[in-house]
């Protein structure tokens, strides 16, 4: 077995990826592109101009930025006490912290509707109190929270991976210099922590700007995001066509806020993040 | 002032590890409750989890669930082993091509991977069923395999193989005793990394499931509209308790043998 040979082992795999990944690819590309009678058109993606497509993608955008800060200003000191501790890779402690990225993300956020319901945890508590009942469930901040509880540890992660890389004595020396610790968080730690931000911030904006899930389970069919538009254009109302042309559209957001994004890192050969 | 910091930082530790279980620890507590109430507590029982049992649509989820999610790590495993080998001897640009190809699902929001999967399965006239959410999680996971692989393949030298062929080896028995034991430690990680995956995923198995097959995932989200059954908050007590065990074992398991070992002599 030669190298030439040898790349024939591909062959498999080549097949493969040309079936299940270019070929649906381009099924969806087609039936953004056409209209009912295959003719070619464009107005399926300019779908997303009409106010009950476009509304929803504005409001996805709004609350996954959201919640990507949100993760990140939780995530960034708990990184820097993580780090500041010396807790090692294979700590208990951070272990915890990362633990609930293999727990089923449907039960997290069925856990989540549990405590927010209205005869929910939370209110169960306040009424024992005889305090009022909250409205709380079918609100953006429900979904948001839901956002942020899902994919946190994806932020978690990443942030305290780059954070230990950097080596003690570059802190050190910023601090014998006479740097104050804001200047050695904004001008060494921050600077060097940028490959964990990029692919935190990428872990958690995409996931959240196309959810469908937390926002029906959270928001009750009331906080309508764009993924929830585009699932119900295929599981209930069954146009393709329109369908695939606001996935598409929502396809070059992800394509456009991850080329933004990935702007930020001049260390384009970093590994993205080590999911383990 | 050093105690107050310390102080500060443990509290902000204690918070998020309060906000990341406080509602995972609420479902397993809401598991042993009487009553179908959120608020009350009415008693202590274990009867969901013997209601969980015997409902026939909750074990089907689960079996599904996890065969899928072996089956698709697996295939997805030596699928992928084999492709990085190849993928590594290629020229440049093909080489570059099929990684770009790889890295599609990766980088692709889920929602688009699994319409595009549903959509090509119905325009083939592919019936959904178990055998489309199998082969859906194989694509998902192809990508994590061969990321895992690859830095495993290009350490790897040449010459160990070429060897082992000049000492009189087949080329079959040159792979499994001196290719593939370099290569383990990412054909592990990728194994384990695409199984949890699959266990996770959502929103690829919801578009390509079809009707009357359902996995934990999709069984929860048909459960939402229809409220939920304290034998749900059962089943993820089963769940959580399954995975941290697992992960526990995995995490310290071999360590904790080592010092055993080490003891030992």
């Amino acid at each position: 077995m030669n190298n030439k040979a040898s790349r024939y082992l591909a062959g498999p795999y080549v097949v493969w990826i040309v079936g299940f990944i270019v070929i649906p690819l381009l099924t969806i590309l087609y039936y953004g592109f056409t209209s009912d009678t295959n003719a070619f058109t464009l107005s399926n993606l300019m779908e997303i101009r009409r106010w009950e497509n476009y509304r929803p993608l504005y409001r996805a955008l709004l609350l996954s930025a959201g919640s990507t800060i949100v993760c990140f200003l939780i995530a960034f000191p708990l990184a820097m006490i993580l780090r500041e501790n010396k807790f090692s890779r294979g700590s208990f402690i951070v272990f915890i912290f990362i633990l609930p990225m293999w727990m089923n993300s449907l039960l997290r956020i069925l856990a989540w509707q549990t405590l927010l319901e209205r005869k929910g945890v939370i209110n169960g508590i306040l009424t024992t109190l005889h305090l009022p009942e909250q409205h709380l469930i079918n609100t953006t901040a429900a979904v948001m929270i839901g956002m942020v509880y899902d994919f946190l540890p994806f932020m978690i992660l990443p942030l305290y991976n780059a954070l230990m890389k950097i080596d003690d004595n570059t802190i050190n020396a910023a601090y014998d210099l006479g740097a104050s610790f804001w200047q050695t968080l904004t001008k060494i730690i921050l600077p060097l922590s940028v490959p964990g931000i990029v692919s935190g911030v990428t872990m958690v904006f995409v996931p959240a700007l196309t959810t469908f899930a937390i926002s029906n389970m959270l928001g009750g069919g009331k906080i309508y995001l764009i993924g929830n538009v585009i699932e119900q254009e295929f599981m209930q109302d069954s146009d393709w066509h329109q369908g695939s042309g606001l996935s598409l559209v929502l396809m070059i957001f992800v394509i456009v806020s991850m080329l933004i994004v990935n702007h930020f890192d001049d260390h384009k050969d970093s590994e993205r993040g080590g999911i383990m | 002032m050093d105690k107050l910091k310390k102080f500060a930082s443990d509290c902000y530790l204690a918070l998020i590890v309060l906000f990341m279980y406080a509602p995972i620890a609420t479902l397993m507590v809401l598991s042993f409750n009487s009553g179908r109430s959120r608020a009350k507590w009415s008693g202590f029982t274990t009867d969901w989890y013997l209601e969980m049992w015997a409902d026939e649509t909750i074990m089907a989820a689960l079996r599904n669930t996890v065969i899928i999610a072996f089956l698709s790590a697996l295939i997805a495993t030596v699928l992928g082993t084999i492709a990085a080998i190849g993928i590594n001897n290629m020229k440049s640009w093909s080489r570059n091509t099929i990684m770009s190809i790889t890295n599609i699902p990766m980088l692709n929001a889920d929602i688009v991977t699994g319409i595009s999967l549903m959509l090509c399965f119905i325009a083939f006239r592919i019936s959904l069923g178990f055998h489309t959410i199998l082969i859906a999680h194989i694509t998902f996971n192809l990508p994590y395999v061969i990321l895992s692989v690859m830095p495993k393949v290009r350490q790897s030298s040449k010459d160990t193989y070429e060897a082992a062929l000049d000492l009189g080896a087949t080329p079959t028995q040159a792979f499994f005793k001196v290719v593939l034991p370099e290569l383990m430690p990412g054909v592990t990680s990728g194994f384990m990394l695409a199984f949890t995956m699959s266990l996770d995923d959502f929103i690829i198995t919801h578009f390509t499931r079809g009707a009357g097959i359902d996995t934990i995932s999709t069984l929860v989200y048909s459960q939402v509209r229809k409220g939920i059954s304290p034998t749900m908050y059962a089943l993820s007590t089963v769940i959580f308790i399954t995975v941290f065990v697992i992960l526990i074992m995995g995490n310290y398991a071999p360590e904790w043998l080592e010092k055993k070992k080490g003891k030992a002599k």
